[in-house]
C-alpha cells in the first residue's frame, strides 16, 4: 500500500510539473503584456516598459526558456511573480483563496446533502410522483448552463426585490457590501444576502446531478441480499432502507463528493464573475483578459493540484470506507 | 415455370420472410417506442428545421440592422424583437444557433472518435502505448480546459471556428477513452478476435474492423451525449468572449449581450436561452433514450 501510494504521489507530483510549465509556456507565448502599455496616454517610452517587462519577468524580448527558468525558480522557492501591475501574486491568490473557499464550501454542503436526500427518497419509491418529478427537473437543471442559471436567479431576484419584498433583499453583487455600520448581526445578515443566490447557482446542478447518482447506487443496493435478510429479521423496511442500504449507497457518492471538490475551486469560475466574488475563478478571466502571464500560470497551477489531491482523497476515502477495496 | 424454379421463388419468399430484423432497425424501434425518445427526436429536429430553414422565411438576415427599431419589442415586422444595434432577435438568434449545433455536433463527433481510436490503442496494445495515452488523458484531465482554450481564443477569430472545435473537442474524450480502454481489454479476449489474430490479421486492422464496431453502442450514447457537453461549454466560453469571436455569433454571445439588457428588454435574453435549454434537453433525451435502446437491461419494467 505504501509503495502503491508513493508511486502514486510521484506520478501527481510530474503531472503538476508538467501541466503548470505547459500553463506557463502557453500563456507566455499567447499573452502580450507589452499591449497592456500599448493604450495609455502619454505613451511611455519604449525603454521605460521594456524595463517594466523586464522587472516584472514578462518582457517578450527575453527568450521564451529563459522566462521560464526565473519563473521555475521563483515557484520552487514558493514565489508565483508578480501580477502586471506588480503586486505580489501570492498574497492576492491567498486571499482569493479564502473567497472561492467559503463559497465552494457552502454550496458542495448544500448541493450534496440535498442531492443525496432527493435520491434517496426517489429511490424509496421507485416510479412514484417524487421519482418522476425529481427526474424530469432534473433533466431540465442539467440543459442550463451557470451562465444561463445566474442571469435567470438575478433577474428573479431583482425582480422579487421590487415587487414582493419593495427592498434590497437578494443581494446580487460582491461578497458584502462595503461602508456598513450596522454590527456583527447586521454584518452576517448583510454577508448571508450576498450569499444567497452563488451558493444557489451553485447547489443547483449539483443537486441534479448527485440525486440522479444516489438513486442510481440506491436502487442497486435495494435489491441486495443483505437488505432483504435484515428486513426478513425484522426491521422494518425504513430502517432496513436508512441503517443498510443508504449507508451503502453513500459510499461511491462520498467518493464523488471529494472529487467534486477539487474540481470546484476552478469550477466555480462563472458563479464568481457572474456574481462579483473575488475568488480565484474570477481571477483566472481577469488574468487571462489583463495578460497577467504569472496569475495565468498561478491559477492553473493551483487547479492542477487541487484536482490531484481531490482525486487522492476519492480514492483514500473509498478505501476508508469499502473494506472490499482494502481487501484487494 | 418449371417446378425447381417455383420452388425457388418460394425458398427465396421464405427467406425474405425470415430473415432477423436487422440490429439497426431493432434499435431504432426501441427507441421510438419510449416517448422520452420520441420527443427528443422530433424537438431536435424541430430545432434544426428552425435554425437552417428558418432564415429562409424570415425578411432579414442575421447582418441587417433596422435603423427605425431600436431595441424593440416583437412585432409583426420583428417576430422576437430588436437588440440596441437595430439588429433583428430572430435572425441573430438562429445564427447563432446554427453555429452552435455546427460546433457541437462536429467537437462531439471528433471527440468520440478520439476516444475511440485512443482507448481501443490502448487498451489492445498495452505496454507503453497503454501508458502513454494513459498519462496524456491524465494530463489533459488535470489542465483546466477553460484556460487553455481561453488562452487560445484570438487565434480563433476571423472564421477560424474550426480550430475552436478541434479544440473544444481535445478536452473532451478522456473519460470515454479510459471507458473504451477498459471495454477493449475484455473484448480482446474474446473469441472472434483470437481467431482473427491467429488466421494473421495485422492489429490496426482488428482494432478497426472488429474491436471498435463492437463498442459502437456506448460510442454512439456518448457521441450523443458528449454533443450537449459541447454546447453547454461554447455557450460558456463564448460568454466571456472566448469562444465564437465576432462579427460571428453564438448562443452564448447572444446571451451575454442580451443579460445587460434583460430588465427592460426581456426578449434580448429569453429567446436565446430558452433555445439553447429546449436544445440541450431535446439531445439529453435523445442519449438517454438511444442508451435504453441499446440496452434494454437497464431500461425501465414496464
Amino acid at each position: 500500500m505504501a509503495g502503491f501510494l508513493a508511486r502514486r504521489l510521484l506520478n501527481y507530483a510530474v503531472l503538476v510539473v508538467v501541466a503548470a510549465s505547459l500553463a506557463y509556456l502557453l500563456a507566455a507565448t499567447a499573452l502580450d503584456p507589452r499591449s497592456n502599455y500599448a493604450d495609455r496616454t502619454p505613451k511611455p517610452p519604449a525603454a521605460v516598459v521594456d524595463a517594466q517587462l523586464s522587472a516584472l519577468n514578462l518582457n517578450d524580448r527575453t527568450p521564451l526558456l529563459q522566462r521560464y527558468a526565473t519563473w521555475a525558480a521563483g515557484v520552487l522557492h514558493g514565489d508565483f511573480g508578480r501580477s502586471v501591475d506588480g503586486t505580489p501574486v501570492n498574497a492576492d491568490l491567498k486571499r482569493r483563496m479564502g473567497v472561492t473557499f467559503r463559497l465552494v464550501v457552502l454550496g458542495l454542503v448544500c448541493g450534496s446533502l440535498l442531492g443525496v436526500l432527493a435520491g434517496a427518497l426517489a429511490a424509496a419509491r421507485q416510479y412514484g410522483w417524487f421519482d418522476r418529478l425529481s427526474t424530469g427537473l432534473s433533466f431540465v437543471v442539467l440543459a442550463v448552463p451557470v451562465v444561463v442559471l445566474a442571469n435567470i436567479l438575478i433577474l428573479a431576484a431583482t425582480w422579487a426585490n421590487e415587487h414582493v419584498f419593495g427592498r434590497q433583499v437578494f443581494l446580487v453583487s460582491g461578497e458584502h457590501s462595503d461602508g456598513l455600520d450596522t454590527g456583527f448581526w447586521g454584518h452576517t445578515l448583510d454577508r448571508l444576502q450576498h450569499l444567497i443566490l452563488p451558493t444557489v447557482s451553485l447547489s443547483v446542478g449539483l443537486i441534479a446531478v448527485f440525486s440522479r447518482y444516489q438513486r442510481n447506487m440506491m436502487l442497486d443496493v435495494l435489491g441486495a441480499d443483505y437488505v432483504r435478510t435484515a428486513m426478513a429479521k425484522g426491521l422494518s423496511r425504513g430502517s432496513a432502507l436508512v441503517r443498510h442500504a443508504l449507508r451503502t449507497a453513500l459510499i461511491p457518492v462520498a467518493t464523488y463528493f471529494a472529487f467534486t471538490f477539487g474540481t470546484l475551486l476552478t469550477g466555480a469560475t462563472f458563479t464568481e464573475k457572474i456574481f462579483g466574488w473575488h475568488g480565484l475563478g474570477e481571477q483566472l478571466i481577469n488574468s487571462i483578459v489583463r495578460n497577467d502571464v504569472n496569475t495565468v500560470a498561478a491559477v492553473s497551477l493551483l487547479a492542477a493540484v487541487a484536482v490531484l489531491c481531490a482525486s487522492l482523497a476519492a480514492d483514500l476515502l473509498h478505501a476508508a470506507l469499502d473494506p472490499r477495496v482494502r481487501a484487494r | 415455370m418449371t417446378l425447381s424454379e417455383e420452388e425457388l421463388a418460394e425458398e427465396l419468399r421464405a427467406d425474405v420472410l425470415t430473415r432477423p430484423p436487422s440490429r439497426a432497425r431493432l434499435i431504432a424501434g426501441r427507441f421510438f417506442r419510449s416517448g422520452q425518445g420520441r420527443l427528443g427526436f422530433a424537438v431536435l429536429a424541430l430545432m434544426f428545421l428552425l435554425a437552417f430553414a428558418g432564415p429562409l422565411v424570415s425578411p432579414w438576415s442575421y447582418l441587417d440592422k433596422d435603423f427605425t427599431a431600436f431595441l424593440r419589442p416583437p412585432s409583426p415586422g420583428h417576430w422576437f424583437g430588436t437588440l440596441q444595434t437595430g439588429a433583428d432577435v430572430f435572425a441573430v438568434t438562429l445564427r447563432g444557433m446554427q453555429k452552435s449545433l455546427i460546433v457541437g455536433l462536429l467537437a462531439a463527433l471528433v471527440s468520440t472518435a478520439l476516444a475511440a481510436v485512443a482507448g481501443a490503442f490502448a487498451g489492445y496494445f498495452l505496454g507503453w502505448t497503454d501508458r502513454t495515452v494513459t498519462w496524456v488523458s491524465d494530463l489533459l484531465l488535470v489542465l483546466p480546459a477553460f484556460l487553455v482554450l481561453a488562452i487560445m481564443s484570438p487565434l480563433f477569430g476571423a472564421g477560424r471556428w474550426p480550430l475552436f472545435v478541434i479544440t473544444l473537442a481535445l478536452f473532451l474524450w478522456m473519460v470515454t477513452s479510459k471507458v473504451v480502454r477498459g471495454m477493449t481489454i475484455s473484448t480482446k479476449e474474446r473469441e472472434f478476435i483470437q481467431a482473427a489474430r491467429y488466421m494473421g490479421v495485422p492489429p490496426v486492422r482488428i482494432i478497426f474492423r472488429h474491436v471498435i464496431p463492437n463498442l459502437s453502442s456506448l460510442l454512439i450514447v456518448d457521441a450523443t451525449l458528449n454533443v450537449s457537453t459541447a454546447i453547454l461549454t461554447e455557450t460558456s466560453l463564448s460568454y466571456f468572449g472566448f469562444g465564437i469571436q465576432p462579427p460571428d455569433v453564438s448562443l452564448g454571445t447572444l446571451i451575454a449581450d442580451g443579460s445587460r439588457t434583460a430588465v427592460y428588454a426581456p426578449w434580448t435574453f429569453w429567446f436565446a436561452a430558452g433555445l439553447l435549454v429546449v436544445t440541450v434537453l431535446a439531445v439529453n433525451l435523445v442519449g438517454d433514450a438511444l442508451r435504453d435502446a441499446f440496452d434494454p437491461s437497464s431500461a425501465r419494467p414496464r
